[in-house]
């Protein structure tokens, strides 16, 4: 009764499920690879238009696992014109996604794997790890959105891993005993999004109820547990950690990317180091920012050239000590910058970053992080730096201390700039904003004379920043 | 006023004169006469092989012209005078959307007519429809817009936080309710309709009771009496959390949850202005998917635009049996049953439930019992020329029923169009509304439109008659001035037949849908083919090249019918 009334202005559809023909969308098969014979035939991102080259994935409207028909629309794809259907041309079992909702995958490559029959389901599930292709889900970065770290590495991108998290929480009172959660429409939304388990969080709302606020602030729990790993690092992954939850009482094995850190690490302790300290005052850097940033100037950017531009007076700050008797005067100036991932950091490198201009600059670190962020990076693109920068500022962080990257032969920590009241030379007391950095180095080729007046010569251009810009 | 209206159309006055000379004309053929008609003869140019045509052309205007005269002496004498003995030519028994459109062409044919409301003029749509819900949907849209970070940051605006004060935003729908009732009741007292205040019940043939006493009589009488918010059993309706539309539209309050019975036009409209305005959304739909009536498609893609995004969840194939209010500090609570097996299936907790299960007509104590007419589930049957049909399966001579009271489409302007059909029927002309040539919309961001037949109705039917079936699409992506405006979400969907160019059916999903539609329901109601329609020119850049493009994008085997119109050189 109710549903006839209220469609009553049009004859009723004889089948409300009656799905319209899509356009014409094939999903190919190829051979599967010769180590796995079973039927596992892969599914494709089809051309849904002449100009498209990559299509997005709105949503699989298939989950792994599910039985699929002939003719049946599995995944909603999004090109450069539309949103389309696609229909899968056989009958068999959804093995396998390999590119999530929101991910991006060019024209012709495997976005699932279809296994003919329930028992190949498996096999497919480990082909399709082995294979995975890459794409740049939006889901999965939640990077923050700069840098951060102290220690630089060369190393591969990182494989996320995501295991369920709990936390001792409460059920909630209208739950009937844990049996049923009410949670609002936007929590549950939330819930799935940033992978929180509802039954776990404490609802704030009325009679109990999980509101979109208790989600967030469970995943942020989640977040704050993650990041109990001492001094280095623990900033960074609060921003990166929001996505991954921790078990506690577990022992998770080190990523490819962990692993690295972790060797470079050691292998920095036969370097001899030594820091020397520095505060720079800032008005006039912040004034250039301001004026400069609606062209898409960034302070990374800014901060990178300043530092190029020092080093290209102080060559010795910008060499290396490789085997321990010579000094390696490096013939260009690239900057690396440490930007913290999911699970790990990675530098990016600013290539002649004295020579290029700011604009260019700001562009080429925009486009780097971003290929960092969808793990594309290029081994020269993360490998090459010269001198490192190593900024914890956004954090409010004020000072502290890096560790010298292998191969380098001295990295910059940059703190906050922040307002603080000083006395001027004419007896006067004034606010300035000041920023402190902290230079780490190896004594055997950068003496504390050179970083003094290397670092004096970074003062003057940031106390006057008008070379930066030419 | 009334002098200086019939000074106004006493050219049309003289036009009359020469009317026996066109007639003569029209089967002399002579072209001499022309002038008489106000037309240029040069512009015409060699008319001789089209000339029967400019005959039947000349022939209408003289027609027209005729009818206009009427209306000058209707208007000079006031609002006509009754045939017979009766009091009035026609009586329309409810004075809404329908009621107005039908008194208004009615006086427009020179009859004497009366309309009777018992509540408010305006009716469901000016005062508790269509109307104030506009209103709340020009705010969901701009605090949408101005929530929309992402959007306005492509567009290159800043905008800081946006918010809004609840009570400005009811009273702008309430300000715009009385302006539109007010308009219409002046429109009608303008022309002379008499508006008889009280609730009509029909006594007998011809003859109206108007509140306690007053007996009417009238040649004909039309039932528009509308209908009311559809509240299915069980659920108890408290007008403070448990709500229809009728209550929501004055939104006392915006709560932070609010479960809504029903996915149609009401429950989208709604959930597009809670949503907007910061509410979270449970739909309850007892169709095994959300948006029934749609077409598929289009539902899909309004599902994945309207829905998935926003912060709304569902539950579909379920019944709510049992609703009760908020009391004692506890939560509307609302009992779930599976729509097939009946088997009780969830129990919500919200803060408000909307019913929005459609509409049930309003005719109940209007006497139908006394010309011996049944209803079936209230809804008063009539034919296609809506003419009421007795529980014996007669025609009640001179009464016709329109509008959501007769339930063929309920639609504001379905009504109209179907109190001028019976207007033009009782002034001498047969007239049948062509229902598949009524658009209908709903004004979510982006709205829906659509007029016609969906693909599954269209192919059913295709399958019954044996022709075939085309589709055509164009997406809003490739509109210069959707992308301008930075909403290339939408698509354009042409449902017709291959083999003549019939267009069957148009659906939009877009920005200005609504606005969008006319194009192919002028269209079809004039039947228009896609091969002549193709070649008409549409503003560039506009939206409303979306349908250029559909219209072109038709494969239609049949060749252009006529020159569109003589062709005039520039």
């Amino acid at each position: 009764m109710a549903h006839l009334l209220n469609t009553s202005f049009i004859p009723s559809s004889s089948s409300p499920t009656l799905r319209p023909r899509n356009p014409t969308i094939l999903i190919q098969t190829r051979r599967a690879p010769t180590r796995i014979v079973a039927k596992i035939r892969e599914i494709f991102m089809p051309a849904l238009s002449s100009t498209m080259t990559e299509g997005k994935i709105v949503s699989w409207m298939k989950s792994e696992g599910d039985k699929l028909s002939k003719g049946e629309s599995v995944v909603v794809v999004e090109s450069d014109k539309a949103d389309m259907d696609v229909e899968t041309f056989y009958d068999g079992y959804l093995a396998a996604i390999m590119v999530e909702e929101g991910g991006v995958a060019p024209v012709g490559s495997a976005i699932a794997l279809l296994a003919e029959s329930e028992a190949e389901i498996s096999d497919a599930k480990s082909k399709a790890a082995s294979t995975s292709p890459s794409s740049s889900s939006s889901a999965a970065e939640n990077v923050g959105p700069a840098v951060a770290a102290e220690v630089a590495v060369a190393v591969a991108p990182p494989q996320v891993k995501e295991a369920a998290a709990t936390l001792s929480l409460s059920t909630h009172p209208a739950s009937e005993g844990g049996k049923r959660v009410v949670a609002s429409p936007y929590a549950k939304k939330l819930a799935k999004e940033l992978k929180v388990e509802l039954g776990r969080v404490v609802g704030s709302g009325p009679s109990g109820r999980v509101v979109a606020k208790d989600v967030e602030a469970a995943a942020a729990a989640e977040a704050a547990a993650a990041v109990s790993v001492g001094p280095t690092a623990a900033e960074a992954a609060s921003a990166a950690a929001k996505s991954v939850g921790i078990e506690l009482g577990t022992v998770v094995p080190f990523t490819t990317m962990q692993g690295a850190v972790s060797r470079n690490m050691v292998e920095s302790l036969a370097v001899p180091t030594f820091r020397v300290g520095y505060t720079f005052t800032t008005d006039a850097l912040d004034a250039l920012y301001k004026k400069i940033k609606s062209k898409g100037v960034t302070m990374t950017a800014l901060l990178a050239k300043a530092t190029a531009l020092a080093l290209a007076k102080h060559p010795v700050v910008n060499s290396s000590c490789r085997d321990g008797k010579s000094f390696t005067y490096n013939s260009s100036i690239n900057i690396a910058v440490a930007v913290a991932m999911d699970g790990g950091l990675i530098t990016p490198v600013l290539q002649d970053a004295d020579k290029v201009d700011i604009y260019s600059l700001s562009r080429k670190w925009k486009e780097l992080v971003d290929k960092a962020r969808a793990k594309q990076l290029l081994p020269q693109e993360y490998n090459t730096g010269t001198f490192t920068l190593s900024n914890l500022g956004m954090f409010g962080v004020d000072r502290f201390d890096a560790i010298l990257p292998p191969g380098t032969g001295a990295i910059m920590a940059v703190g906050a700039s922040q307002p603080t009241v000083v006395a001027t030379k004419d007896g006067r007391i004034g606010m300035k904003n000041q920023m402190q950095v902290n230079v780490t180095a190896d004594h055997r080729v950068i003496y504390g004379a050179d970083l003094a007046s290397f670092l004096q010569t970074l003062a003057n251009i940031i106390e006057d920043p008008k070379d930066l810009t030419f | 006023m009334q002098s200086s209206l019939s000074l106004s159309l006493s050219p049309h006055t003289s036009l009359t004169i020469p009317r026996p000379n066109q007639s003569s004309f029209a089967t002399s053929a002579k072209p001499i006469n022309l002038r008489f008609c106000g037309l240029r003869r040069e512009a015409l140019g060699d008319f001789s092989p089209l000339l029967t045509r400019r005959v039947q052309f000349n022939s209408i205007t003289a027609r027209r012209s005729a009818s206009d005269l009427v209306v000058s002496a209707a208007l000079s004498g006031g609002n006509g005078s009754p045939t017979k003995s009766f009091d009035y030519d026609l009586l329309i028994i409810g004075a809404g959307v329908g009621g107005h459109g039908a008194a208004l062409h009615a006086v427009e044919k020179g009859l004497k007519t009366g309309i009777i409301e018992g509540d408010v003029v305006g009716g469901t749509c000016v005062n508790r429809g269509c109307v104030p819900s506009k209103a709340l949907l020009a705010v969901s849209g701009r605090m949408r817009e101005l929530q929309s970070e992402h959007h306005l940051k492509a567009l290159g605006l800043q905008v800081s936080a946006a918010g809004y004060d609840r009570q400005g935003v009811a009273d702008h729908a309430n300000n715009l309710a009385s302006k539109i009732r007010n308009n219409l009741t002046n429109s009608m007292k303008a022309i002379g309709v008499d508006i008889l205040t009280g609730v009509g019940t029909i006594l007998g043939p011809q003859k109206v009771k108007v509140g306690s006493d007053k007996v009417v009589t009238a040649q004909n009488i039309i039932i528009a009496t509308g209908s009311v918010p559809f509240v299915p059993k069980g659920i108890e309706v408290d007008g403070k959390t448990v709500i229809t539309s009728d209550h929501a539209l004055k939104l006392e309050s915006v709560p932070d949850w609010i479960a809504i019975v029903g996915s149609g036009y009401i429950g989208l409209e709604f959930s597009d202005v809670y949503t907007a305005l910061g509410s979270e959304v449970t739909f309850i739909e007892a169709l095994d998917q959300l948006m029934p009536g749609f077409d598929p498609e289009i539902g899909k893609l309004a599902q994945r635009v309207l829905i998935n995004p926003r912060k709304i969840d569902y539950h579909t194939g379920v019944f709510a049996t049992k609703i009760t209010p908020a009391k004692d500090g506890k939560p509307v609570i609302i009992e779930l049953i599976d729509a097939k097996t009946k088997e009780p299936k969830d129990t919500l907790e919200v803060d408000a439930a909307l019913i929005a299960t459609g509409r049930a007509p309003f005719t109940q104590g209007l006497g139908l019992e006394n010309v011996n007419v049944a209803t079936q589930r209230g809804f008063v049957p009539v034919d296609e020329r809506m003419r009421v049909i007795d529980a014996n399966g007669n025609l009640v001579p001179h009464l016709f029923c329109i509008g959501d009271a007769n339930g063929k489409m309920m639609l504001a302007h379905a009504a109209s169009a179907q109190g001028i059909s019976v207007v033009e029927q009782v002034t001498g002309r047969d007239h049948v509304l062509n229902h598949l040539s009524i658009p209908a919309a709903c004004f979510t961001h982006p709205e829906i439109s659509m007029v016609g037949l969906t693909e599954p109705q269209a192919r059913e039917k295709a399958e019954k008659e044996g022709f075939e079936v085309s589709i055509a699409k164009t997406s809003f992506k490739a509109n210069t001035k959707a992308l301008a405006e930075n909403e290339g979400e939408g698509l354009a969907k042409l449902i017709y037949r291959p083999d003549n160019g019939e267009i069957l059916g148009v659906h939009i999903f877009g920005l200005h849908a609504a606005d969008l539609i006319h194009e192919a329901s002028n269209a079809i109601a004039l039947g228009t083919r896609i091969q002549d329609i193709k070649l008409a020119v549409h503003a560039h850049p506009t939206l409303s090249e979306v349908l250029d493009e559909l219209f072109k994008s038709a494969k239609v085997k049949a060749q252009v019918s006529s020159p569109v119109s003589e062709p005039v050189a520039v």
